[in-house]
């Protein structure tokens, strides 16, 4: 059976020329590159380059980028190591109702020091509303986080008009780009922010490999106390192949990004024109424009996610929900919920996110699987029955 | 997989679904703020489960659930009904993931709740009612040991409970979230 990966959001395969330039590192380059002689020098080397080639696809310097194992560190060591750096000025925080687990929990844990946070909403189509953001702000706010595009609903919010914001403010903005880096252009100078933090997983470089862009001049304390590596902002031995796997990549990214973003873009297009006229009270979650190119998300009346999904991977298909039962914490998605659906509807929930090798005929196969998937369910949902019933009076 | 090849089997090829328009009991469990919800509805003849018929609104061990009470209860006596158990069901099919135990596996509940909904309807038409209607059943979601009624104290791992403001169901006391659906308690 032909397997069609709809599942960017979790992971992207890795490239193979980003493994290629892994490889000599987990064998005869294994140097520690805080080591002084050749082979430690080799590795050190290295992780430069990779921090440059990570700068590059970002628009930032070398110096600004951190290494770290995942999007959630990256996420972590902004709001804890740059609010506590500020907590002299005050302890608030303001976040988007929509944030990543790893910066909502960042934040509540500063609750527990103290902190208190504002949640900024966001509409019937995820969006935000700069202005909601200035009035969220106080004197005492020492951090505003933003999501720069949710992997949940797709939705790209307006960053750079919030950074303006937040810069008249005289507050500093952190951003959790992991969803967007690698698959749209993105410029940390444009859009004004002073950290951001992106992921090797979600451009097809390795899983443990991620990064925080962190503005020059920008406060932050460690999360990780130790040794003088990443500039002492992050001790611990590197890991090399990793970071050369997620330069590679982000070299690869860089060069491929126009065209990339513009073919997931049509692809993404077709697969929502098909679902939503092919399959009756599907609704489209997320905004339709603004939207990360390789990603279409939709709430499915009536049927719950985890069974569509078990179905369409019998199909072939890999896709993903967030519907609660799909969740290990059986939570409905707090992002669905915040935009204003109801718990039956954001259980229906499914999220397709296309990676390069997606075809357009991928895409008419998914369209010609699901409508009967969907009718099956339905057959034996109480909601649909009841639904018809109503209709019926 | 998450599931076993007989919860599998019974999500892809579910037995006994659908509706009795003329049903001697109608019984339902669960909402969707929690993910799943059933109803059964049943015939009965001669104080036996003559049909079952089920539908489902939920995960895939919700749907593997309700087919395999349904197929459990099949032409048993109303009595033999009443002793199927959410933990038999579980068992029968082979297991389900710890935490779907609890939130999926209704089906004995929509079943009984189906045959105490007759009971009711057979006393109302004053026709003598056999054994008493079925008692709310209840699970400690802690220790999975059968709680009689809603208790504040589990008797078998002597855990405190408070109830869940979102779905009702039971949460130690002080417990950060629900084990049931999952939503947090406490701090806000």
């Amino acid at each position: 059976m032909k397997r069609i990966y709809l599942d960017h959001i979790a992971a992207t395969p890795l490239d193979p020329r980003a493994r290629d330039a892994m490889l000599p590192y987990l064998g005869e380059k294994f140097g520690n590159p805080q080591s002084l002689h050749r082979i430690g020098q080799e590795a050190l080397e290295a992780i430069e380059q990779s921090r440059a080639q990570v700068a590059g696809l970002i628009g930032a310097e070398a110096g600004e980028i951190f290494f770290t194992a995942s999007g959630s560190e990256a996420n972590n060591f902004a709001l804890k190591g740059m609010a506590l750096a500020r907590r002299d000025k005050g302890q608030h925080l303001v976040l988007s109702a929509i944030e990543h687990q790893s910066v909502l929990h960042s934040a509540k844990s500063l609750e527990k020091h103290g902190f208190s946070i504002t949640l900024v909403p966001v509409d019937g189509s995820g969006l935000i509303d700069p202005a909601d953001v200035r009035r969220a702000i106080k004197k005492e706010t020492v951090l505003v986080s933003i999501i720069l595009a949710s992997s949940e609903v797709g939705t790209v919010e307006p960053l750079a008009e919030i950074a303006a914001v937040c810069r008249s403010a005289g507050v500093p903005l952190h951003t959790d780009a992991v969803a967007a880096i690698g698959n749209m252009p993105v410029n940390v100078v444009e859009l004004g922010v002073d950290a951001l933090s992106l992921a090797g997983d979600q451009f097809y470089g390795p899983k443990g490999s991620a990064a925080l862009f962190i503005k020059k001049g920008t406060r932050i304390l460690p999360l990780v106390d130790g040794g003088i590596q990443e500039g002492g902002r992050r001790a611990g031995t590197e890991n090399v192949a990793g970071i050369v796997g997620l330069g590679r990549a982000a070299d690869l990214a860089r060069e491929a990004l126009t065209e990339r973003a513009a073919r997931m873009a049509g692809l993404r297009d077709r697969l929502i024109d098909r679902l939503l006229s092919r399959v009756e009270r599907i609704y489209l979650t997320g905004h339709r424009e603004k939207r990360l190119p390789h990603h279409a998300s939709f709430c499915v009346e009536f049927i719950e996610g985890e069974a569509m999904l078990l179905n369409l991977d019998m199909k072939g298909i890999a896709a993903s929900s967030g519907s609660a039962c799909t969740s290990r914490a059986l939570k409905a998605s707090h992002v669905l919920l915040a935009m204003g659906l109801n718990h039956a509807l954001a259980q229906g929930s499914l999220v397709f996110s296309l990676i390069d090798d997606i075809t357009p005929e991928d895409i008419d196969y998914l369209a010609e699987v699901f409508p009967p998937i969907v009718e099956r369910l339905r057959a034996m949902s109480p909601l649909y029955t009841k639904f018809l019933e109503e209709q019926k009076k | 997989m998450i599931y076993s090849d007989k919860v599998m089997d019974h999500f892809q090829n579910p037995r006994n679904v659908g509706v009795i328009k003329d049903a001697d009991g109608v019984g339902q469990v669960g909402n969707p703020v929690c993910g799943d919800m059933m109803t059964f509805y049943i015939k009965v003849e001669d104080n036996r489960l003559k049909d079952i018929k089920f539908q489902t609104f939920g995960c895939g061990a919700a749907i593997a659930v309700s087919s395999m009470v349904s197929e459990m209860a099949m032409g048993k006596t109303l009595e033999e009904a009443m002793r199927i158990t959410n933990s038999t069901v579980a068992e029968e099919l082979g297991g389900l993931p710890k935490n779907k135990l609890h939130c999926s596996n209704l089906g004995a509940d929509a079943l009984h709740a189906a045959i105490a909904d007759y009971k009711k309807k057979q006393a109302a038409e004053g026709k003598p009612v056999e054994a008493e209607a079925a008692k709310e059943k209840c699970y400690c979601p802690y220790c999975e040991g059968p709680i009689e009624e809603l208790k504040a104290i589990c008797e078998h791992c002597h855990l405190e409970f408070e109830d869940c403001p979102h779905c009702g169901g039971l949460a130690k006391k002080g417990a950060d979230s629900c084990p049931s659906c999952g939503a947090e308690l406490g701090r806000h």
